[in-house]
């Protein structure tokens, strides 16, 4: 990156910078003509002053203009220059504006750029914290001066030029008096410019730590809450905020100071030409007429004066956050650019032995990590890592995640340190113990590997094209990437297989060996599709939610679930259900809002239920406020099983004092509406209160039918009406299956239902479908959806998919359960028969399996062959053995 | 079913008979009401004690493991209250307890039960009036059977 902000500015916006100041400098002409047009209104137009009527413009002898109309043709060519004059500010301003946001956006990229190909000892000094307010909002003024930085001093310094050269001729000596401080002023303010902006810097890294610190809060919230830590946090955040407080006060003396001496200065220039320059009028040696010429000339030049004072100012200020800036992101041993960007000729297979001769690696502080550490693995290999620290070091530099400080490293005789990422991350994987998952769907992150550049392109129509095509401009005019997001950048090729749908199968086979896929089908059951997108899969869930139907009557466990009847009343289902015969899409059809919803309160009332509902509101709100008045606020019972929560309790206690049961009628609308909503909570086999009697249920049934026969047309997409031949789009597969609700106070009904569902799902072969169905599963920040074993299986399936010749893992099964680790361990070992594997492992005694085991100790190699030759004659690797 | 119902068979089981009844409710409408199909098992001898059970309606055996396999003890009916040993002693369920007929009961957890002797002093007190008549009636019945056992020598 470039070091100095100038040359940055005239590398990257240099034609730019020349248009804005051409339109400067042209935009003198209309300017002067306008700062002198109304002189000549007030002196020519209605003074009258040199003028003979009619006047003949410009004496090409066509018009003819009295005074009136001279007046008024003066007036509008004002106007006009008026508008041309803010034509050209409009054009300046945008410009300026489009300049400064391009080498904004250059920056901001760049400095991204820079954080992607940051050495990853880097990050064990770097906090993300530290990186972010840089990139965001550090360089923000970076952007606005940009724009300015030419034009300003040029136009400006102009002006001033024009001024003095104009003052100059009218009196040279009053024109050198009336600049004859600006040297000083020239030379004192930097000085005192200088402290503040060794304040402003100091402000900058106070105020990154700030942001550091409020990072390492939300990261190690767990541990502060878990010995009392906030107020030591606090304590330590007030301090820091003191630092910058105290820093700013500074800042605002001294600015004001500086805003003191400029002010002083400025105004000493008419104390001089008063004085001395009165001083001669009262001896006849001078006139008054050039005391006052220079007392306004002084004046006028006061304006562009300050505006490059500020200029003069901003630019050290915005010089110095850039160059400071731009120093962080360039650490030592950084890749160059096409380490990323360049795509190799030819593939380059790493299908071959690894050589390592005499790697050393030091960390941060100089101390050897692998010291001088020489070995030979054959291709295909197996290979376990066994023993004390640097193994995972050691895995990284195999993997060219970290440039080794001494020796040579090469895989398939290419020297690792010779080949760029596009050849290493695509031929080899690795994974540490605490690999990261991003923030998105659990199909992005199982992906990644497959999705190193835009593979086919977007399908755009028209309209899409055009604003691509204006995009592409832009991405060019700030030196971004120009790859397209948005296309389809997954390598099916890469994961083995030739077509999109496809990729399934292959992802599949590798969640398998990662024994991810039980969890990834059960995210699938509980995720939902588009029938409009999916309906073949849509289509085989009916089937399944047919074939489970059938299984159910016949068995004896039909009681176990109660399906969804458009004739009958489902028990085991809210009334809120039970009416709407259908799962709400929106929140007006929540179970919440109901009550107060003018269209389903008219269809309760044509089947007589309102009243009722009023009245079993007032019986169940009663019986809850019985039940748990005597309850402390927080007692877990109210979450668990009332309708209503502890802060609405007193209400509705209060509300039960006002309302008599014969009157209930007679309430406002917003207390009738309040118990109105409990009954539409019920669930009759769970609450069992006994309020919705037989009359009551063959109401709602009939409701249910008036109800949907009666929804308007544009509520309609409020609800997912259940449906027995159709698929509810926003029900999840399960419960589509399911079609109904599984019975209340059932013995062990979730089990026995679980089998049968299992039994249905792999008789219709809709195991891997629905398994792909979870691949949208969303699994938030950091994986935080995820447990840690399950992000570790994803880590591991990630890595195998791209099908990559050598596969790093560091410890990446150490959150496993026992039985799953065994279980990886033995499908990773089979799978990668004739394929390069190197496991760095905890515990010794896994290593059995293993074709070679590498003893590692002391950042050296004590230990290399096969398992049973090493239990049996080295010593090192008995003694671990040994434990 | 209804909860108030519910309430009527609790206070015929002695455990729960003074308490008041709106205490009871809760208890109630709290628990979970479980259904058994003949032959189900409501819990193992040797299981972790999670939960007592009040029979509502239907019969269960009670199965003692011996060497010679499943010893039937006793027969549990409406109204009786079976686990609270295991619940209220943290050991493991001392027999196995299976449906004869169709089986009612309602489950009240470990948790809850817990909870309501904290929350309710009144019902810690019931119990322990009924623990203590148990034991009272067990001594009786020890020094009966001594006295017997001592008549004969």
């Amino acid at each position: 990156m470039e070091k100095n902000l100038y040359k940055f500015i005239i590398r990257f916006s240099l034609r730019q910078q020349i248009i804005i100041t051409l339109l400067s400098v042209a935009s003198f002409g209309p300017y002067y003509y306008y700062l002198s047009m109304p002189k000549t209104i007030i002196n020519e137009g209605i003074g009258g002053k040199h003028v003979t009527y009619p006047v003949d413009l410009w004496g090409l002898g066509v018009l003819h203009l009295d005074k009136v109309d001279y007046l008024l043709v003066l007036c509008f060519g004002f106007l006009l220059l008026v508008l041309v004059q803010q034509a050209f500010k409009y054009a300046i301003n945008v410009f300026q504006g489009i300049a400064g946001e391009r080498m904004l956006r250059r920056l901001r990229y760049d400095l991204y750029a820079q954080v992607l190909r940051f050495p990853l000892p880097t990050f064990r000094k770097t906090s993300q914290g530290e990186i972010i307010p840089m990139v965001i909002a550090e360089v923000e003024p970076v952007g606005g001066f940009i724009g300015e930085s030419f034009a300003l001093p040029i136009f400006q310094g102009g002006m001033l030029l024009v001024i003095f050269g104009f003052l100059v001729i009218q009196n040279p000596v009053m024109a050198m008096a009336a600049v004859a401080l600006y040297p000083i002023q020239f030379y004192i303010v930097p000085k005192l410019q200088r402290r503040v902006r060794a304040l402003g810097k100091e402000r900058i890294k106070n105020q990154r730590r700030l942001s550091d610190r409020i990072g390492e809060t939300v990261t190690g919230v767990v541990e502060l809450h878990t010995h009392d830590g906030s107020n030591r946090m606090l304590a330590d955040f007030a301090k820091r905020l003191g630092i910058s407080y105290w820093i700013r006060v500074e800042i605002f003396q001294r600015k004001f100071v500086i805003k003191f001496v400029n002010n002083f200065i400025q105004q000493l220039g008419p104390f001089f030409f008063y004085s001395i320059g009165g001083y001669l009028v009262i001896k006849g040696q001078m006139d008054v007429g050039t005391v006052i010429a220079a007392v306004n000339a002084h004046k006028e030049m006061a304006a562009p004066w300050k505006e490059l004072l500020n200029h003069y100012q901003t630019r050290e200020d915005v010089k110095q956050k850039y160059e400071q800036v731009v120093s962080n992101f360039e650490p030592e041993g950084m890749p160059p650019p096409e380490d990323q960007l360049l795509e190799p000729a030819e593939p380059v297979p790493l299908n071959g032995p690894i050589n390592v001769s005499s790697l050393t690696l030091n960390d941060d502080q100089g101390n050897a990590v692998l010291d001088n550490l020489s070995l030979t693995i054959p291709w295909p290999a197996r290979v376990a890592v066994v023993g004390g620290s640097g193994r995972e070091d050691f895995l990284q530099v195999l993997a060219r995640l970290q440039m080794p400080t001494r020796g040579k490293v090469s895989i398939n005789g290419r020297l690792l340190s010779e080949l760029p990422e596009t050849v290493t991350g695509r031929r080899l994987a690795y994974v540490g113990s605490a690999a990261h998952i991003f923030n998105a769907t659990l199909g992005d992150n199982l992906f990644l590997g497959l999705r190193y550049r835009p593979v086919h392109e977007r399908q755009m129509n028209e309209r899409q094209r055009k604003h691509f095509e204006r995009e592409l401009v832009e991405l060019k005019a700030s030196g971004n990437i120009l790859y397209d997001v948005d296309a389809d950048w997954t390598d099916y090729k890469a994961a083995g297989v030739d077509k999109p749908e496809d990729l399934g199968r292959a992802a599949i086979a590798a969640l398998r060996i990662a024994a991810f896929d039980e969890d990834v089908f059960q995210f699938g059951m509980r995720g939902t599709i588009n029938p409009k997108q999916r309906g073949e899969l849509a289509d085989r869930v009916l089937q399944a939610r047919r074939a489970f139907r059938s299984r159910l009557a016949d068995g004896d466990i039909a009681d176990l679930v109660e399906g969804w009847d458009p004739e009958r009343y489902n028990t085991n289902a809210t009334v809120a259900e039970n009416l709407l015969f259908g799962t709400a899409r929106e929140l007006i059809f929540d179970v919440d809002n109901l009550a107060s919803d003018p269209f389903t309160l008219g269809v309760l009332e044509q089947v007589g239920l309102r009243d009722r509902f009023l009245r079993i509101g007032y019986e169940v709100a009663s019986t809850m406020v019985e039940l748990f008045a005597d309850l402390p606020p927080d007692h877990e019972f109210f979450q668990q099983f009332s309708f209503i929560s502890s802060d609405d309790l007193p209400d509705y206690k209060e509300l039960l004092a006002r309302a008599k049961p014969d009157n209930l009628g007679q309430l406002a609308d917003a207390d009738r509406a309040r118990l109105m909503t409990l009954p539409f909570k019920l669930i009759l086999t769970r609450h069992r209160l006994g309020q919705i009697d037989e009359n009551d249920r063959a109401a709602i049934l009939q409701a249910r039918k008036i109800f949907s026969q009666t929804l308007p047309e544009d509520r309609r997409g409020s609800i997912a009406f259940f449906d027995p031949e159709h698929f509810n789009a926003s029900a999840s597969i399960v419960d589509n299956i399911l079609f109904g609700r599984v019975a209340y106070g059932q013995a062990q009904a979730q089990e026995k239902i679980g089998a049968v569902m299992a039994d249905v799902i792999k008789q219709l072969q809709l195991r891997d479908p629905i398994i792909e169905v979870g691949f949208n599963f969303d699994v938030g920040i950091s994986g935080a959806r995820l447990n840690s074993g399950q992000r570790q299986k994803l880590a591991i399936a990630r890595a195998l998919l791209k099908q990559p010749d050598w596969v790093m893992l560091s410890e990446s099964t150490a959150s496993l359960d026992p039985r799953s680790h065994a279980a990886v361990l033995q499908a990773l070992l089979e799978q990668r028969k004739q394929a390069g594997l190197v496991w760095s492992l905890q515990r010794v005694s896994e290593a059995e399996g293993f074709d070679i085991v590498v003893v590692i100790a002391d950042g050296r190699v004590v230990g290399n062959g096969r398992y049973a030759d090493l239990a049996a004659s080295n010593e090192a690797f008995k003694k671990m053995l040994q434990g | 079913m209804s909860i108030n119902e519910e309430v009527e068979l609790l206070r015929r089981i002695p455990l729960f008979a003074k308490i008041e009844p709106a205490k009871l409710k809760l208890l109630a409408f709290t628990s979970q009401r479980i259904t058994y199909k003949p032959g189900d098992t409501v819990f193992h001898q040797g299981d972790p004690g999670d939960a007592a059970y009040v029979i509502f309606g239907g019969e269960a055996d009670v199965l003692v493991d011996t060497p010679s396999g499943p010893l039937t003890v006793a027969r549990l009916k409406q109204n009786d209250f079976v686990g609270e040993i295991a619940i209220l002693c943290d050991v493991p369920r001392t027999a196995t307890v299976k449906a004869v007929s169709e089986l009612v009961t309602l489950r009240i957890t470990k948790d809850l039960f817990f909870r309501l002797i904290t929350d309710f002093p009144q019902i810690a007190i019931e119990i322990m009036r009924v623990l203590a008549q148990r034991l009272e009636r067990t001594t009786a019945d020890l020094r009966s059977a001594t006295a017997k056992q001592n008549g004969k020598t």
